[in-house]
């Protein structure tokens, strides 16, 4: 088979002209294990910055154990970008662009807890207790993050 | 989990290829009839068909895309690339005559990307290529969105299983 930096040698030394169009095809393969290898990175990064996005900026541990470091470090790096982004906006207050992501119907919604998550306190001081098949009628932005996770879910009538 | 936020890298427009694009890099694994106009030498071993050492100037090949592109030199003969059949003259008189006829997904899927691909090659019936497929995608679009539409009312999938990749795109039936 061919060994290409030899073949590339004798091409040069002994003026082999005929051995380059073998030493361009594989050249073309080298090409090739990299496109595909980079759009492989490359799709990967664009699926972990949408988790920032549907998720929120923890990550679960079963999703971060498929990350190698450098994804990880992309991630945290992506997230704090982010973050002094979403500060800045209104006039230096911050503004959470990752909340209503679709315009919101209705201020308060129904929501199903599908798993049981504890306490969870609203803005005026009331705790909920989040268990398991329990319902409630909470403000919708509270509730976004969870959805996200799987913990609620929406109950549209 | 619902990934509404992920934007993966859409294929190139006409000509040319996305580097990036998934889309793009499976497109360019299609097939191509071509003939080596040159031969490469040690390389047998990929020619399963004979058994040499070398390819010999004249085989006949089935390459991809990816590798017909790269090895590809208009001033020097080093690959000649054949048309598959779809984009010769005989299937583009179908095609001109009721481009709705055909089942893009059995000829292709990847009729209109790999047709402006086979452009790169300066075949002399490249402006009738070109004419075909633009025609043919002009004829066919009325159609699918039409169905795209209508989904509600009807069973679209005769209609989905019969589209080339990029018309199944465009329409959003997927």
């Amino acid at each position: 088979s061919i060994n290409c930096e030899a073949t590339v040698n004798e091409a040069k030394s002994e003026g082999r002209t005929d051995l380059i169009p073998s030493i361009k095809l594989r050249h073309c393969c080298l090409l090739r294990n990299q496109r595909c290898l980079t759009a492989y990175l490359y799709d990967r990064l664009l699926r972990i910055r949408a988790l920032r996005w549907e998720y929120g900026s923890v990550l679960p541990a079963n999703v971060r154990f498929q990350m190698c470091a450098e994804e990880l470090q992309w991630f945290s790096q992506y997230k704090k970008s982010l973050a002094i982004f979403m500060r800045s906006l209104g006039g230096g207050e911050g503004l959470d662009i990752t909340q209503d992501m679709k315009p919101p119907k209705s201020l308060y919604i129904e929501v199903r807890c599908l798993k049981d998550h504890g306490e969870f306190e609203i803005d005026d001081g009331t705790v909920i207790l989040l268990k398991k098949n329990s319902q409630h009628f909470l403000p919708r932005w509270k509730c976004e993050q969870l959805i996200r996770q799987g913990v609620l879910e929406h109950v549209m009538s | 989990m619902n990934m509404q936020s992920y934007f993966p890298v859409p294929p190139g427009v006409g000509m040319e290829e996305n580097f990036l694009s998934l889309d793009d890099i499976l497109l360019s694994h299609e097939r191509l009839p071509v003939r080596s106009d040159c031969a490469f030498p040690r390389l047998g071993f990929l020619e399963k068909s004979a058994d040499t050492q070398d390819i010999a100037e004249g085989t006949k090949m089935e390459l991809p895309l990816w590798l017909t592109k790269g090895l590809y030199e208009k001033k020097r003969k080093v690959v000649s690339v054949e048309l598959p059949k779809v984009y010769r003259e005989g299937w583009r008189t179908v095609f001109n005559a009721d481009p709705n006829v055909v089942d893009l997904h059995k000829m292709g899927p990847y009729y209109y990307s790999l047709g402006s691909q086979l452009l790169h090659f300066d075949s002399p019936e490249n402006p009738d290529i070109a004419q075909t497929l633009l025609q043919t995608f002009i004829g066919r679009f009325r159609r699918t969105m039409d169905s795209s539409q209508n989904a509600y009312n009807e069973d679209t999938s005769a209609v989905v299983e019969r589209l080339d990749s990029l018309e199944k795109g465009a329409s959003c039936l997927m």
